[in-house]
């Protein structure tokens, strides 16, 4: 017999691909199976589309696109015989889905088949819609479902029940036409039914409140009745189990009262001694007994209080917990979860038993219990629990290392009582399983780690000595790293000992080594490697004496290929080499983390411009530009030194890094953007003029050297002259013309001004409408630099608008133009525009200042402009 | 309420699927996957609830047979246990003394017989005897 002609009867296409031995003569079978049926299906071969039907089914269970079959199995639907109905339906369900869209074509064969005589096709068209209706068939079919819900067969009756279940879970609203008709299946006797009748009443109550309602005032005494005859009857053959009769039942009647009784007083009376009695009647040494008692316990912790009957539920899960069978401890811990929010005090006696559960190779209740653990925590008994979660820590899977850590984390995160102890619980687990630790974790560690001033040398010291052990764990050698760096002067000096420790002599040259190893590992990732060269150019500071070494480290990454080290490379070798002086500055202490904006921030996720992981708190002037913001830890440190202000910008952290604050002053409109001649790169060196600006007097913002390699080297333009006058402006205003404000009374005067020679002031520019004075202050640490202040002024009787000053410089001079404080400018004198200039004269004493200027405005909405050149400037500017 | 119901063998060969949720193809093959390892790997004496993606499955296997239930996270584990060898001792009794190849080659038929035990997802019928009576009565008219 020609295995593959399509009159091949299924067991021998069965037995055929059976004997394949490969993948590939499986497929020519199948390949071969499918042409005949395609052509017998096109061919509309009545004779064998039964046949066919079901192999093509069985190809399918094979893993094999089968779609051309769909057609054919709506074709078989609608033949008159049971046979072909049968196989039609059987396909129907196994090759579509509810989604399809050939499932609409089904709908009227399937309400014809509700309709029919022969109540084994009623069943067959009910299955088919149970199984695979879509609300809108749902729709279109439930009057009929509903009639059946009457018929005289029980067998129709069960399957009609389980088709509304799913009716109503796709169209909720006609929920309420179905209440009514469950109620009458809660009378009967007939198992199946009954059952079906129940699970129909407990997805309406879930679905609809009407019926919750309906079922709680009249079918709870009818249900409780029927528990009980059921739980006293005698032994009934057909539907034992273990001894039970009908455990399902038992279930689904629970299952059902605990929702009748969630949240109703009442209802629950009405039950309680049902309960008590299933809860102690109820042998629970086979599986089938311990089902109904754990639906029992269920039922007790779900419904309104009673104290007896919950003191026998807990019970019943402490014996659970005890047992030997691994699936009864699992629901245990699993319900005990619930028992915690009812009862914790009960729970608790069962600690040590939990404990042991987390130990349990069987990873399902390791799970279970973990999660039990976490709630089980009070500030009782933490340290103790931690104490013994670390030690499991260290013999664990490593796949459940992950979840125990994290746990771990937040358990000493929410109660730790004191932050030495918190800080050695972090310790032991990052030197653990430091690798599954997420990032936020050790960034919370650090914020704390400062937080806590007296244990700074507790910790480094404690730090320095775990790195010397554990070395695979990438986080503990960041924090550590990060604190060497840091508090190495603490590290070397033993200072701040605290009873407990015992002396460690650490030298100067040891410290620079725990940070060159971990810049040397060939497993540290660029997280790692940055922080350690940030940490290298703190102990160069700290360190002075061992300054060769640390750059000699530092230089052999200037050739890194990535970007990031060899940008800092390049920029901290420079400080160390070039820039002694500012060197202390930038490196200095860093202030204290702020917690709560920590957590806020961490909380609310605000989106990082610049990410720092300690959260660069707002009030430190920061004059540091870092042209590709790094996922990375640390902008350079940046000297705080008396950072008293308490300006913070709210949430606004990173506002502005780079410093150039290009949103104006509310009266600026875009000039500020034109400088003629200027660079705008220039701007970066020296505006950093974050609007967070500290209102101390206290100047070190710092423009570094950082700047100088994006900005081209300025020759000439040391960084520093920029620093000190600008500190003392106004917060919130980013226009710096504050700063040598003429004619507000300046409170804040700058250093610089009154120990610079003055220079008289000229007109630079005169014309009928307008007038342009200019105020002279030298910047006391640079000769070159000349601060200049430009007013304004308006002769004219209209207002100017749009006011625009541009100028330009000669090739040896520098300018930088501030924002104006505003553009428009009053008439008549009645006010004016200031706007500051800097300037700086390479040639300075060689050649003095000149300058070309122009000025744009609009007035009476015509667009004007002014040119003109200044020749007056005082000399030995 | 059942979202879908495996039978596997040991390979991974699907026996029997019946799925009470819409799923795409290869969502399909996925699942059977992934069910499969979860499964095959552990050991006898664990437990029989794995947690499955937001769900749970309830196993146990038979000879060389997993049978893998997806359930609700809510619903009874031990009950569902409990259904699992129902189903069983129905095969066990209809084929006489069933083993995977009956499946096999009758793979209609057991279908015919989970769909007289479990429809939309919860159970039909309770008793072992209602169903094979009534499987005798469909056989007939076939």
């Amino acid at each position: 017999m020609n295995p593959f002609s399509s009159g091949t009867r299924m067991r021998d296409m069965i037995r055929a691909i059976r004997a394949c031995k490969t993948a590939a003569e499986e497929r020519a079978v199948v390949r071969k199976e499918c042409a005949a049926i395609r052509a017998a299906i096109s061919e509309n071969d009545q004779d064998y589309s039964h046949r066919n039907l079901a192999k093509l089914m069985f190809i399918h269970m094979l893993g094999y696109p089968t779609h051309f079959g769909q057609m054919e199995c709506l074709k078989l639907i609608a033949t008159a015989g049971f046979p072909e109905k049968r196989i039609g339906y059987l396909g129907l369900m196994l090759l579509l889905d509810e989604r399809q869209e050939v499932l609409m074509l089904v709908t009227n064969s399937i309400k014809q088949d509700l309709n029919h005589t022969n109540q084994y096709i009623v069943g067959l068209a009910l299955c088919a819609l149970g199984n695979l209706g879509s609300a809108e068939m749902a729709r279109d079919l439930a009057p009929d479902v509903e009639r059946l819900l009457q018929f005289r067969d029980p067998n129709i009756r069960k399957k009609a029940a389980l088709c509304t279940i799913r009716i109503i879970k796709k169209v909720p609203d006609l929920a309420e036409n179905f209440i009514k008709p469950a109620a009458v299946l809660l009378k009967e006797k007939h198992h199946g039914v009954l059952i079906t009748g129940v699970q129909l009443c407990t997805d309406l109550c879930r679905v609809s409140d009407e019926a919750l309602e309906y079922f709680k005032k009249k079918s709870i005494d009818g249900l409780v009745k029927l528990l009980r005859d059921l739980t006293n009857s005698p032994y009934a053959p057909e539907y034992d189990i273990s001894g039970i009769t009908d455990p399902f039942l038992h279930v689904r009647l629970l299952k059902l009262l605990r929702v009748l009784g969630e949240g109703d007083a009442d209802a629950s009376d009405s039950m309680n001694d049902l309960l008590a009695q299933v809860a102690t009647k109820t042998e629970s040494n086979k599986n089938a007994g311990n089902a109904i008692l754990y639906e029992c316990v269920a039922a007790i912790m779900s419904i309104e209080d009673n104290g007896g009957l919950r003191v026998l539920a807990v019970n019943i899960l402490g014996r659970f917990l005890s047992s030997r069978d691994n699936n009864i401890r699992y629901v245990a811990l699993n319900m005990l979860m619930k028992a915690m929010a009812l009862d914790s005090q009960a729970v608790q006696r069962h600690r040590a038993t939990i404990l042991e559960c987390v130990k349990d190779p069987d990873a399902s209740i390791r799970k279970r219990a973990l999660e039990l653990v976490y709630l089980l925590v009070n500030e009782n008994n933490v340290k103790q629990l931690t104490k013994d979660l670390v030690d499991y820590l260290e013999v664990s899977d490593p796949e459940f290392k992950g979840d125990l850590s994290a746990k771990i984390c937040s358990i000493v995160e929410k109660f730790s009582p004191e932050k030495i102890w918190y800080i050695d619980q972090m310790l032991k687990v990052l030197s653990e399983a430091g690798n599954y630790v997420k990032d936020d974790v050790w960034h919370a560690l650090i914020v704390v780690i400062t937080n806590a001033p007296n244990l700074h040398g507790y910790t480094v010291r404690s730090l320095y000595k775990a790195v010397q052990t554990t070395t695979e764990q990438e986080t503990l050698l960041r924090v550590a790293v990060w604190c060497v760096g840091e508090y190495a002067d603490l590290l070397i000096s033993n200072a701040g000992m605290l009873d407990i420790e015992d002396p460690i002599t650490v030298t100067e040259a040891d410290a620079v080594n725990v940070v060159e190893t971990a810049i040397g590992r060939d497993s540290s990732d660029l997280t790692t490697r940055a922080m350690c060269l940030i940490a290298l150019l703190k102990l160069s500071s700290r360190f002075p004496s061992l300054s060769k070494r640390i750059n000699d480290i530092i230089h052999r990454h200037k050739r890194s290929l990535v970007l990031e080290l060899q940008q800092r490379a390049i920029e901290f070798n420079s400080i160390i080499g070039k820039h002694e002086k500012i060197r202390s500055a930038l490196v200095e202490r860093m202030p204290v983390l702020d917690e709560a904006t920590f957590s806020g921030r961490r909380a609310g996720s605000v989106p990082n411009a610049v990410s720092t992981s300690q959260g660069a708190p707002p009030k430190i002037p920061n004059g540091v530009v870092k042209p590709a913001p790094p996922p990375l830890v640390d902008l350079l440190d940046l000297s705080s030194d008396d950072v008293p202000t308490s300006v913070s910008v709210g949430g606004d952290f990173l506002h502005d890094l780079l410093g150039v604050d290009m949103s104006p002053a509310p009266s600026q409109g875009t000039n500020q953007t034109k400088k003629s001649g200027t660079d705008m790169l220039l701007d970066l060196l020296s505006i950093g003029d974050p609007p967070a600006l500290s209102n101390s007097a206290a100047l070190d913002i710092l423009s570094t050297s950082q700047d100088s390699q994006s900005a081209g080297d300025l020759s000439g333009k040391s960084p520093t002259p920029l620093l000190s006058v600008k500190a003392s402006t106004s917060a919130g205003s980013s226009s710096m013309m504050d700063l040598l404000d003429g004619f507000g009374a300046t409170p804040s005067v700058p250093v610089a001004v009154t120990d610079a020679p003055t220079y008289p002031s000229i007109v630079a520019f005169e014309s009928s409408s307008l007038k342009v004075t200019f105020n002279f202050t030298k910047d006391p640490s640079s000769q070159h630099t000349t601060l200049i202040e430009a007013q304004f002024t308006n002769k004219s009787p209209n207002i100017y608008s749009n006011f625009v000053f541009q100028a330009a410089v000669p090739k040896f001079l520098q300018l930088h133009l501030d924002p104006a404080s505003s553009n428009t400018l009053p008439a008549s004198g009645d006010g004016s525009i200031t706007q500051t200039l800097r300037i700086s004269n390479s040639q300075h004493g060689k050649k003095s200042l000149v300058m070309r200027m122009r000025i744009n405005y609009k007035v009476n909405n015509k667009d004007v402009l002014e040119e003109g050149q200044i020749n007056t400037f005082p000399r030995g500017l | 309420m059942i979202r879908f119901i495996l039978l596997q063998n040991r390979q991974g060969k699907t026996r029997l699927a019946k799925y009470y949720i819409p799923l795409e193809e290869s969502e399909l093959h996925k699942v059977e996957y992934e069910v499969h390892r979860l499964v095959v790997n552990r050991d006898p004496k664990f437990t029989n609830f794995v947690e499955f993606r937001t769900h749970k499955v309830i196993y146990r296997r038979y000879a060389g047979l997993f049978f893998s239930l997806c359930v609700d996270i809510t619903d009874n584990e031990l009950a569902y246990l409990e259904s699992i060898h129902l189903f069983v001792e129905i095969l066990d009794h209809f084929f006489t003394n069933v083993c995977e190849l009956d499946l096999v080659f009758n793979f209609h038929k057991v279908y015919l017989i989970l769909d007289e035990f479990i429809l939309a997802g919860e159970l039909q019928e309770t008793s072992k005897k209602a169903i094979i009576e009534r499987m005798g009565e469909l056989e007939k008219l076939d």
